[in-house]
């Protein structure tokens, strides 16, 4: 048994250490679950002969706090637009220059020079979404363009709304709704907030993550959630549809970086240039059903999505989103009080 | 002049001293592996919050402090932390009712398999082990199939024209206990029937020769005997229960944190990973000193009834 178990360990080491010598073959992608399209994985490996691999996490700060204590053994992770700037100001990033990449002409002009990323210095766009709301229109047929379903919950479904327990998406929802700017500390702004969504709360159903399953199975009538979602839902039950809120939705933009201790940075570049091409892109929008900021995609986009109002946003909505962002910490303390108290 | 006492008693010295010494190694093991996760924690809750999480080595009592009391964000006035109290509560009398509930299933079905044959016996121990067999997660999806509003509860019942519409089981206290009481029966079940194995049925012949009624009969004889399985599943399933993650994020609804929710915010999007740090703690301590006032009541009874 001894012996066995050393024999044991004695070939991880060797298959460890033939593994870094033969690092030019292999690719540690850490990314959102059920994110990655597994034939573009494929392709990729195909054409650079590289082996992928990929590893799940759940949250920005989970992502965060891994790759913060170094030795996580990844090349590339798909940081928020939220969290990028940090991972960039603490030096987590390796500078790849994607905009000067062979592909990098085809990141779309909307997303060549984002704020969080100023002319594109270390990430890939990968996917872009919205935070809005679903509502099965069998149930509710009035206006879903507005936080007033999640806020002031029509007859209708009262009892049957879930949100999504995304505290800052909740809280900037909530900060629009009564008229505020995104990340304010106006104590008188956030007073109402706190108001608002206690008396909201006695209208809700549940605060749950998994939208799309659970308003599948009728768990409930309508939900805050990312318009992908809204997508799948939709072709699920035709009766379910995703709003934008006139008070102000939030956009949220997924990107590709490479770690500043990345093992196989020549691969991870290989990777970041690949899913630049359109036809890639389109591909990778097809499974994770989001908008992906690559030019000339749309031509490749599954014809369920081509048109689909979840993800091309109509005009008359564009003027009510603004892009999120990271508040102060000092902020956000303040708001996972205010969190805190409303869960109790 | 060394006695022979002398000698012997230099001999079972040494001996003594080689055997703390064989086993020091895995002593040390065990002490660490315990321990020093622990002292981490601990030591973070001592810490100052990082800007976007961790910690910054800096000392501050901060994290204790709003533990108990907390600064009102819109007076500044400074009062009992009304939140944390409410979610503590909470946890705690979740877990205590799943206890209850779990004894009130789980000793008659001991009492079954303890009153089979010999033979049998093995059958439903092995039965009962069975749920071990598939991972908590799945268990858990399994009850919420079956509560549902569109579940089998609720579709077999409208469709025998029972009910009109759904009755809301899923996202309320009462699913958290059903799934909880489902997941932690085998726990209170197994010591319960170890030592309901060893009873003398012939003790319950006696009573009843004595003109017992069956309720005198479980009272005075059956549990004072059963009581350290009663006590040992008792803690096997309050321990777990207090700190339950996964059925009260699937079937709970989220709407209302337990204290799992609670700490795993202040290390997700809160945070303040010394406030969930010093809360770990803090529950660990609380249920601690429940458990000792709980088996040393429990065995200072046993005397007197001894």
């Amino acid at each position: 048994m001894n012996f066995r178990l050393s024999a044991a360990t004695a070939a991880l080491a060797l298959l460890a250490a033939t593994g870094l010598a033969h690092a030019e073959g292999t690719l540690n992608i850490y990314n959102w679950g059920n994110y990655t399209n597994p034939d573009v994985i494929k392709k990729f490996e195909e054409k650079y002969n590289v082996k992928v691999t990929i590893t799940d996490y759940d949250s920005n700060e989970t992502a965060l706090a891994k790759v913060r204590q170094g030795g996580s053994g990844f090349d590339i992770a798909v940081p928020s637009q939220t969290h990028l700037p940090i991972w960039i100001k603490e030096g987590l990033l390796l500078e790849t220059n994607p905009s000067g990449m062979e592909n990098g002409k085809n990141i779309a002009s909307e997303w060549a020079n984002p704020d969080f990323d100023p002319g594109r210095k270390y990430s890939v766009p990968w996917a872009w979404g919205t935070v809005g709301i679903v509502v099965n229109t069998n149930t509710y047929k009035g206006d879903i363009n507005t936080w007033g379903i999640v806020f002031d919950t029509p007859d209708e479904l009262k009892g049957k709304v879930n949100v999504a327990p995304e505290m800052k998406d909740v809280m900037t929802a909530a900060v629009h709704y009564v008229g505020g700017e995104q990340c304010t500390a106006d104590k008188e702004v956030l007073k109402k907030v706190r108001d608002l969504l206690v008396a909201a709360k006695a209208n809700w159903v549940s605060m749950e993550y998994g939208a799309i399953d659970r308003m599948k199975a009728g768990d409930f009538q309508a939900s805050t959630t990312w318009n992908g979602a809204g997508l799948r839902i939709r072709l699920a039950r035709p009766e379910v549809h995703f709003g934008y809120p006139k008070e102000g939705f939030t956009y949220w933009s997924d990107n590709v970086v490479v770690l500043k201790d990345a093992k196989n940075v020549e691969n991870a570049k290989l990777f970041q240039n690949f899913i630049m091409d359109p036809e890639v892109a389109a591909q990778l929008s097809a499974y994770h059903r989001y908008a992906n900021g690559i030019a000339g995609s749309d031509k490749f986009m599954p014809a369920d999505m081509k048109d689909a109002p979840e993800i091309v946003i109509p005009e008359a909505s564009k003027p009510h989103g603004t892009m999120a962002m990271m508040c102060a910490p000092e902020t956000d303390a303040i708001y996972t009080k205010i969190w805190t108290e409303l869960r109790k | 002049m060394a006695s022979a006492e002398e000698v012997a008693r230099q001999a079972q010295r040494k001996d003594i001293r080689d055997r703390w010494f064989l086993s020091a190694p895995a002593l040390l093991v065990i002490f660490f592996a315990a321990t020093g996760p622990l002292l981490i924690v601990l030591v973070y809750s001592f810490l100052t919050p990082g800007a976007y999480g961790d910690v910054k080595w800096q000392f501050s009592p901060e994290a204790w402090v709003s533990v108990f009391l907390e600064r009102d964000i819109f007076d500044d006035t400074l009062s009992l932390a009304a939140a944390h109290v409410t979610i503590f509560w909470r946890s705690i009398k979740l877990a205590i009712v799943t206890t209850i509930a779990t004894l009130a299933l789980g000793f008659p079905t001991a009492y079954f398999m303890a009153t089979r044959s010999e033979k049998t016996r093995d059958l439903w121990l092995f039965l009962i082990t069975i749920p071990f067999w598939t991972n908590l997660l799945i268990r858990t999806f399994a009850v919420l199939q079956i509560i549902r509003n569109e579940g089998l509860i609720n579709t077999v019942l409208i469709k025998l024209g029972i009910i009109s519409s759904p009755i809301q089981i899923l996202f309320t206290d009462t699913a958290i206990l059903i799934g909880m009481a489902y997941v932690y029966l085998p726990l209170m079940v197994l010591p319960i029937y170890a030592s309901m194995e060893k009873l003398d049925f012939r003790l319950v012949e006696a009573g009843y020769d004595l003109y017992a009624s069956r309720f005198q009969v479980l009272r005075r004889i059956i549990f004072p005997l059963v009581r350290p399985g009663v006590i040992a599943g008792s803690i096997l399933v309050f321990i777990p229960a207090i700190g339950a993650y996964v059925s009260p994020s699937l079937l709970g609804g989220g709407k209302n944190m337990m204290l799992s929710n609670l700490i795993e915010l202040q290390f997700g999007q809160g945070r303040n990973w010394p406030l969930g740090s010093a809360l770990s703690i803090a529950v660990m301590i609380i249920v601690m000193v429940a458990l000792l006032a709980y088996v040393r009541n429990a065995s200072r009874s046993e005397v007197r009834h001894g």
